[in-house]
């Protein structure tokens, strides 16, 4: 290599360092933006919604008295921007109040409810890709057949079919008829007090401390909601990656490739999916992040006691602590998926490799 | 069948697949011998605190966990009974009331049971001032005076001085509320943090608040081990009992919001008692040869009310004529069958003085002629908030067709619970279809909203369900007032009558029906009962076979 070209490559080198701190800093502001607005609407929308928080508190019995009292208490007398504004102070010092519904403080409950979700989530995602893919890339590939029709039933099944009912069916038959999964909740009585979770993922944790009684009864607890999920998120990718698929196969590099001979096997696994492959990760980023985001009719027929159910649970009752935390944390989960996906997208991009 | 037939399918396909090896499970589910397991929805729970907690799950808790000085006598609910008090007396001016506590007794932590802890435990729960302090500072006992006013006179004397000569029976019945538990001083004061007194609390420590919203500090047959919040509550047999003790080691109450999933749970044995059953999943139930049913009348009424400021509404004839637009029959029949009892009068059974007699019948002629009397011949339109949910949504819709008939349009206004309540509570409404449950088990709980309104005005200091009706009534007020310093019971129970009668007659409200309490069970248990109140379902002398 020549001064020259190694002067260039050096160049290219920072220039890349100064893209890549330019887009990272642009990430930040736009994510700091996003942040407080999703603080300010949460904030506002919950002051303006017609229910009296006090009532989350104290409910409908508490003497007059009481009630005022505890008004003054929550800061609820003051004005809304005077309340916002130490609501956003308190958060910047990792504050985010205490929840009305149970008593402790939000991030430590949402500590508590978000891994059950995630565990839920990426077991579906897994689910989802590790079938969807495939079966979109066979419908693609032998369009109009058969496979392609069942493929299609199968995601037009997925959906237009409410979840939460396709829940109660597989409880009704695989739980109380067939008895082969276990009750709606993550582990039996027996185990609950026995058990004790590191990371708040059961399954990991049970493998972890080597208990394998438990991983088995973890796992017999989440295999229909994840199925369910699964198959949610499969009908999805299914489809997207189909169309995805017959886009790719009509582009000339394919017919290319036949005429070069390579294998029709090579031609669609190894050329077309590749490219596929680019918009697909933000698909499934996307819908993972979707089942991220709480699946809350699942979380809610399987007794999941995830953030789905929390924050549903929280805004049914006014507890707007516990709404504004757990929308702050979704929030960052789709931020960060964001960044991840388009990080992927990068690394994937045959166009950005040879840079 | 259906189901059977796609069961045997799935499984003929499944069989040899490698997921079926995952799958299968063991037999039939069985809950551990010493354990009764319950789905309840027990997500109102936001404190263990007896000094605070006022929610109906959490007076389950706390009946099974703490014990009172006397307690409500479950073979005759208009009386009570000793529970760590022996004896008790009153002074002949009806002031104070002096009760002598059983010798020998222990808390759970075993410290001893003295006059000392019931002093502390008024004390604390008239500073704290939450939710239910009002059932005690109601007898003229303040923050400043409480430490005068129930003291220990030595270890077994605990002495409780009222500001006016009340009716005893009024009295001891307040004392049978949770928010007169009895707690272990002791151990609550080495859990106290420190707090910096304000205009609004002017204490200088926390009574221990924050530890006992999750902790326990009590000497019933169960000690609390866990409340994790919208998932369990776990107790466990308390050793150190005072009286016979509980049958089984442990009871775990999982929260499951859903009937049907309380009912699969129940038919596949994962769980032994089911407690938020629908009408559907309790028939299934009762159908079903392993399980069986159980109920009890609870202290909930459910009624329509009218709001006054509405100038229809406000009018006598209006008020009678929505009486007789009930379909009480259907009601019963259909959407309350097995969960509630028809029931008009404002007393719930049990209560002393209540009547059962139910003067009112769907009467659709008569309702067009009290109509026609007060000028609205040909009806009129008004809406009504409704929670959304059962048996408010059922009820509604059936009062919307009945009403329809008299040429009242009714409009339903669905909402969220709490948002109904909002709006009832400011006063906003037309017509609110709720429930109201007594605070204590004490005929003056239901009186005093129902049939009182000191202050009609809007900035009122006393906010009863009259007030919210913007009913204003200075007679009955002062009836209702009168009826607490009755001392002869009986005289008092005639009272409540009078009172009753008159709410029928005259008043915005049109009473329903008394809900009762379902469960279902499996047949192994035995013992299991549900009480008159939330706080009166013991399950110590539940046992399994």
């Amino acid at each position: 290599m020549s001064v020259a070209e190694n002067q260039a490559a050096a160049g290219r080198g920072s220039a890349r360092a100064v893209a890549v701190l330019s887009s990272l800093g642009r990430f930040l502001v736009i994510a700091v933006t996003t942040y407080l607005g999703l603080l300010a609407v949460t904030f506002f929308i919950g002051r303006v919604i017609p229910i009296d928080p006090v009532l989350a508190v104290l409910g409908d019995r508490a003497p007059t008295a009481v009630v005022e009292r505890t008004r003054r208490e929550m800061g609820l007398d003051l004005p809304w921007i005077e309340q916002f504004y130490l609501y956003v102070k308190a958060a910047l010092r990792g504050d985010f109040g205490t929840s009305v519904l149970t008593t402790n403080p939000v991030m430590s409950d949402i500590r508590r409810v978000f891994p059950a979700t995630i565990e839920l989530a990426t077991l579906g995602t897994l689910i989802g890709a590790v079938i969807g893919v495939p079966l979109g890339v066979l419908a693609a590939v032998k369009r109009g057949s058969l496979i392609d029709q069942i493929a299609r039933i199968v995601g037009l099944i997925g959906y237009s079919v409410p979840i939460f009912w396709l829940g109660l069916l597989g409880l009704v038959l695989f739980y109380a008829k067939l008895q082969w999964i276990a009750f709606p909740a993550r582990l039996d009585v027996v185990y609950e007090y026995t058990f004790t979770p590191i990371t708040g993922f059961y399954l990991l944790d049970a493998a972890i401390q080597g208990q394998w009684d438990v991983f088995y009864d973890a796992w017999r607890h989440i295999v229909l909601p994840a199925a369910l999920l699964g198959y949610l998120s499969l009908a999805y990718i299914s489809r997207m990656t189909r169309s995805f698929m017959l886009n790719e196969l009509a582009q000339e590099y394919i017919v290319a490739a036949r005429a070069k001979g390579l294998s029709e096997r090579r031609i669609i696994w190894g050329h077309a999916l590749r490219n596929a492959a680019v918009p697909m990760v933000t698909v499934i980023a996307l819908s993972y992040a979707n089942l991220l985001e709480g699946s809350v009719l699942t979380e809610t027929v399987f007794s999941w006691p995830g953030i789905g159910l929390y924050i549903t649970n929280s805004l049914q009752n006014a507890d707007m602590n516990a709404v504004l935390g757990g929308t702050i944390a979704i929030g960052s989960v789709f931020i960060a998926i964001n960044l991840l996906s388009d990080l992927l997208y990068r690394l994937l991009d045959p166009r950005t490799k040879a840079g | 069948m259906m189901l059977e037939k796609l069961a045997l399918r799935s499984r003929a396909l499944l069989a040899g697949a490698a997921l079926s090896a995952l799958l299968v499970a063991p037999a039939f589910a069985v809950t551990p011998a010493d354990t009764l397991v319950e789905g309840f929805a027990i997500d109102d729970i936001i404190s263990m605190d007896p000094g605070e907690a006022f929610e109906l799950s959490t007076a389950e808790v706390t009946g099974n966990t703490y014990d009172l000085l006397v307690r409500l006598d479950l073979s005759d609910t208009s009386k009570v009974k000793g529970d760590l008090a022996e004896s008790w007396s009153v002074s002949d001016d009806g002031l104070t009331y002096t009760f002598k506590l059983k010798p020998g007794m222990k808390f759970a932590s075993g410290n001893p049971i003295t006059a000392a802890d019931v002093a502390y435990s008024f004390e604390r729960a008239i500073k704290l001032d939450k939710s239910p302090a009002f059932i005690i500072n109601q007898f003229g006992i303040t923050g400043d005076n409480v430490t005068e006013k129930a003291k220990a006179v030595d270890d077994t004397t605990f002495q409780f001085v009222v500001d006016k000569a009340y009716a005893p029976s009024f009295v001891l019945n307040c004392l049978s509320a949770t928010v007169a538990s009895v707690v272990d001083s002791k151990l609550v004061k080495e859990h106290v943090a420190a707090v910096t007194p304000s205009a609004d609390y002017k204490w200088d420590n926390d009574f221990g608040n924050a530890w006992l919203k999750t902790g326990y500090a009590g000497s019933g047959p169960y000690k609390l081990r866990e409340w994790r919040a919208n998932e369990a509550v776990v107790l466990e047999r308390n050793d150190n009992y005072n009286g016979e003790k509980a049958k089984l080691a442990r009871v775990i109450y999982r929260n499951m919001k859903e009937s049907s999933a309380q009912r699969l749970a129940l038919e596949a044995g994962d769980i032994d008692v089911a407690r938020n059953l629908e009408p559907n999943d309790l028939d299934a139930i009762a159908k079903n040869a392993d399980l069986t049913t159980t109920s009890a009348p609870k202290g909930t009424v459910y009624y329509i009310s009218l709001n006054q400021k509405n100038p229809n509404l406000a009018k006598p004839e209006v008020r009678q004529a929505f009486k007789y637009l009930i379909d009480y029959d259907a009601m019963a029949s259909t959407i309350l069958k097995g969960i509630g009892e028809i029931h008009q009068s404002f007393l719930p059974k049990g209560d002393l003085g209540a009547i059962d007699e139910n003067p009112f019948k769907l009467d659709i002629a008569k309702a067009k002629e009290l109509l026609a009397k007060a000028g609205l011949p040909d009806g009129f339109k008004v809406t009504m908030d409704v929670r959304t949910g059962q048996p408010t949504t059922g009820m509604a819709e059936s009062i919307q067709q009945t009403l329809g008939q008299a040429g009242i349009k009714l409009e339903i206004i669905p909402g969220d619970g709490k948002q109904t309540l909002t709006k009832y509570r400011a006063r906003n409404h037309d017509i609110y279809i709720g429930n109201w449950g007594q605070d204590y088990f004490d005929p003056n709980s239901n009186a005093q909203t129902f049939a009182s309104n000191p202050d009609n005005s809007d900035n009122a200091k006393i906010k009863t369900l009259a007030w919210r009706n913007a009913w204003d009534i200075p007679d009955l007020t002062k009836e209702t007032e009168a009826a607490l310093l009755e001392k002869d019971a009986a005289k008092r129970a005639d009272m409540y009558k009078d009172l009753q009668q008159k709410i029928l007659d005259t008043s915005p409200f049109v009473i329903i029906h008394q809900q009762l309490e379902v469960a279902g069970l499996r047949k192994n248990l035995q013992g299991f009962k549900l009480g008159p109140s939330f706080d009166t379902n013991f399950v110590w002398a539940v046992s399994k076979q």
